[in-house]
């Protein structure tokens, strides 16, 4: 009844379907619910490998839960999503079994949902929002697992019909970077009817979704389909080519390209210059992850090497931290901690991933801070001189600063150390570009609505503008530049006519 | 993918492989390099491109076979594939200024060598002094020289020029004429005690740093370097570098970081094709 293909959600709350289904279950029931439990891979197992720890939910467990949703009058989750998605309406289509549909509505407003689905930290975001958390009191409903299921269902049972793209208008947009940023901007300009070219440095592409999430968060055929897919709607992709190196702006555009996304992230992996830090045995998190997941440095039969370390230190409580000391644990660490300078209610990274740390054997060694890296004799870290912290009262702007206890150091066996504690821009695009306005630490200025920077034609988003963020951020800029560079490039059309 | 058009040994460890790569031949200056990787499981690595033909669509490059993925680079043969991704790094600052004294060592004069040409076109007088162990060692003489005013030969065991360690040879130089700036490029051991030499006779200094480098772009930090007390990348700082400046002890230890991971993959690369 409700297997549709239109793209006009819109209004859908007044269906009769929809207002049907509301009332065949009473609100009470609904929220007598308990909340869905993904099923998860052993932490015994799954730290023998990488396979992926959540597994998923069957067809009757996404039912069930979307059944929990009260389908609210004034829904606050889709305010929390940073793309907008519809989530009444794609759970409602989850309910009525009509999962083509919620596929469908989610990718209105999120090209990836399977990406989403499992790295969006959505207890920040929806379903903080979600009324069960706010008013309830229980436990949210579990948006992100439905929009993992819908996904993978769509892929399970081979329905999965690329968006309609309008025909070619013989306009060449480059994106620069395969990231999330450049893969959702490239997915909504296909469907312009664009011409569009992926120019990646690397010889993969995904961007961090390649070489920074590790395999048992974000498993890469995942990130292969997506890319098939969207070849299928005729994005092309130019892998090795590092544009304003291998070629320069002013080549594109003399090959025809008219407008430019650079979605090139933040590549420069901060550190924390105190002493030892450039001893072998300390790197940084973009190293070490690169060379496991990009590189495949742990399998015997791959040429990169990699630090196999006993007693592996991770400093840092980001995701980042967390899929490098989990990645370590994975490669046969003894003991792998987080030395954190701030406690657990801080800790950024998402909670998911914390608890799975945790299920998995990982030490958390909160405030705590590394004052320096002490060698072996022979050039490589043996030791780490941690300093305890704790939390001073909340200063003007609410946040708790670390402040170092007196007389509180101590040393740590360690025989690799990965660096965490963020990244900044690639400076490799902004610095060919001569006269493209940056800010003192190097992100790319853009107009907050088009993306656009102050070179005509130029939009950017994703990390090379926000300096580090999320993953689903990143896709909103992207379809944001997206929806700029159409306007921008509308609006030329019309002058030169 | 980029295609191998023809591979030559210039001494027994040494081999030079010609490339097709039209757009990073198109865009290269001296002191650029380029990250290669072999087959889906390769490493990347960085190389120096020593020459580049824009209108053949050529670069070549110039590797001794020191551990597992140069050794896969040296058995490569015209036809086989390659991944090359570049012209990476910052361009040599190539101006007049004077008399050159370019030092290279082992390996390290295939990178020399666009530099030599580079400064010898902006008309600068060049003194090129090159240094290998022995004899059969010695690559690119004939073509440095052809960009040379003056060219001395070291070798460790005297087989040819002169023998005796680069820093002999520089002294005598460096004692008799002023040299207006120095670029050195070879092994890190070679290029610390060719620094420390120029110091001492107050000439500028510039070292090429070939360091461990995984992505080229700046993304990984593994080429991190301490120059003027200062954590440099050698991959989008460098990879050249105020010789006078950098921490060579460092570099040293740093080089050796990855040695028993590697000679571990090497053996066993070796023992597969014995």
């Amino acid at each position: 009844m409700v297997e549709q293909n239109d793209n006009s959600h819109r209004g859908l709350r007044e269906e009769a379907w929809r207002k049907e289904l509301k009332k065949s279950i009473p609100a009470r029931e609904r929220t007598a619910i308990d909340r869905v439990k993904m099923t998860e891979e052993d932490a015994a197992l799954r730290i023998k490998g990488h396979m992926e720890v959540n597994k998923g939910i069957t067809a009757e467990m996404a039912m069930q839960e979307a059944r929990r949703c009260l389908d609210c009058p004034d829904p606050q989750c889709i305010k929390g999503c940073p793309v907008g998605v519809d989530i009444p309406t794609f759970i409602k289509y989850i309910e009525a079994g009509a999962f083509a549909s919620a596929v469908a509505s989610i990718k209105e407003s999120n090209v990836f949902p399977s990406i989403c689905g499992r790295v969006c930290p959505q207890e920040i975001q929806c379903e903080a929002n979600c009324i069960y958390a706010k008013k309830l009191n229980k436990e949210p409903v579990a948006i992100g697992y439905l929009e993992r299921f819908v996904a993978d269902y769509e892929y399970m049972a081979s329905r999965v019909t690329p968006p309609e793209t309008a025909p070619s208008n013989h306009t060449r947009i480059a994106i620069i970077g395969s990231g999330p940023a450049g893969l959702a901007a490239a997915g909504d300009l296909v469907k312009h009817g664009y011409e569009v070219t992926v120019f990646e440095a690397l010889h993969e592409f995904g961007g961090v979704l390649r070489y920074g999430i590790p395999e048992f968060r974000l498993p890469k055929y995942i990130i292969d389909r997506e890319i098939k897919n969207l070849q299928k709607m005729g994005v092309k992709f130019e892998r090795n080519i590092i544009v304003g190196k291998t070629v320069t702006f002013s080549d594109l555009e003399d090959e025809g390209f008219r407008a430019f996304f650079v979605g090139s992230g933040a590549g420069l992996p901060n550190f924390m210059n105190i002493p030892g830090e450039n001893l072998n045995g300390v790197l940084s998190s973009n190293e070490y992850l690169t060379r496991v997941n990009l590189m495949g440095a742990d399998k015997p039969d791959h040429d990169t090497p990699v630090y196999f370390g006993k007693n592996v230190a991770v400093i840092g409580g980001g995701n980042t931290a967390m899929d490098s000391v989990r990645t370590a644990k994975r490669l046969g660490a003894d003991r792998a901690m987080i030395i954190y300078r701030r406690s657990f209610d801080e800790m950024p990274a998402r909670q998911e991933e914390i608890r799975h740390a945790l299920e998995e054997g990982i030490e958390f060694l909160n405030l705590h801070n590394p004052v320096e890296y002490i060698s072996n004799g022979n050039g490589h870290v043996s030791r780490i001189k941690v300093q305890r912290m704790m939390l001073s009262e909340p200063d003007a702007s609410g946040r708790k600063k670390p402040v170092p206890v007196e007389d509180s150091e101590y040393f740590i066996d360690a025989d690799l150390v990965i660096v965490s504690v963020g990244v900044s821009p690639n400076p490799l695009v902004p610095r060919s570009m001569p006269g493209l306005h940056v800010s003192p630490s190097g992100t790319i200025l853009v107009n907050a609505g088009e993306m656009n920077s102050n070179i005509e034609g130029v939009f950017a988003g994703g990390d090379i503008v926000r300096g580090g963020a999320t993953v689903i951020l990143a896709m909103g800029d992207g379809r944001r530049a997206a929806q700029g560079i159409h306007e921008y490039l509308q609006k030329k059309a019309k002058s030169v006519e | 993918m980029n295609r191998v058009i023809a591979k030559e040994y210039l001494s027994p460890y040494v081999a030079q492989i010609i490339i097709h790569a039209p757009l990073i031949a198109r865009k290269r200056q001296a002191g650029h390099f380029v990250i290669i990787k072999i087959g889906e499981k390769g490493e990347r690595i960085p190389l120096t491109i020593a020459k580049a033909d824009a209108d053949k669509g050529t670069i070549t490059l110039i590797v001794q076979k020191v551990g597992l993925t140069s050794h896969k680079v040296a058995s490569l043969n015209a036809g086989d594939e390659i991944d090359v991704v570049g012209p990476l790094g910052n361009a040599t600052h190539i101006e007049k200024v004077g008399t050159v004294l370019c030092a290279g060592g082992g390996v390290g004069i295939a990178p020399l060598l666009p530099i030599v040409e580079a400064m010898k076109k902006a008309g600068n007088k060049i003194i090129s002094i090159l240094a290998a162990k022995s004899k059969d060692l010695l690559i690119l003489e004939n073509e440095i020289r052809s960009h040379s005013d003056e060219l001395i030969i070291m070798t460790d065991d005297g087989s040819f020029g002169q023998k005796g360690l680069i820093t002999a040879g520089m002294e005598e130089i460096l004692k008799a004429q002023k040299i207006d700036l120095c670029v050195t490029i070879g092994p890190t051991i070679m290029m610390k005690y060719a620094s420390l030499l120029t110091k001492k006779y107050n000439v500028p200094t510039i070292a090429s740093l070939n360091t461990i480098m995984v992505d080229g772009t700046g993304m990984c930090g593994a080429c991190r370097v301490t120059v003027g007390g200062q954590v440099k990348f050698a991959c989008v700082d460098g990879p050249e570098f105020n010789a006078h400046e950098v921490d060579f002890d460092e570099l040293l230890m740093r080089l050796g970081g990855y040695k028993n991971e590697e000679s571990q993959r090497y053996q066993k690369e070796l023992e597969k094709t014995r």
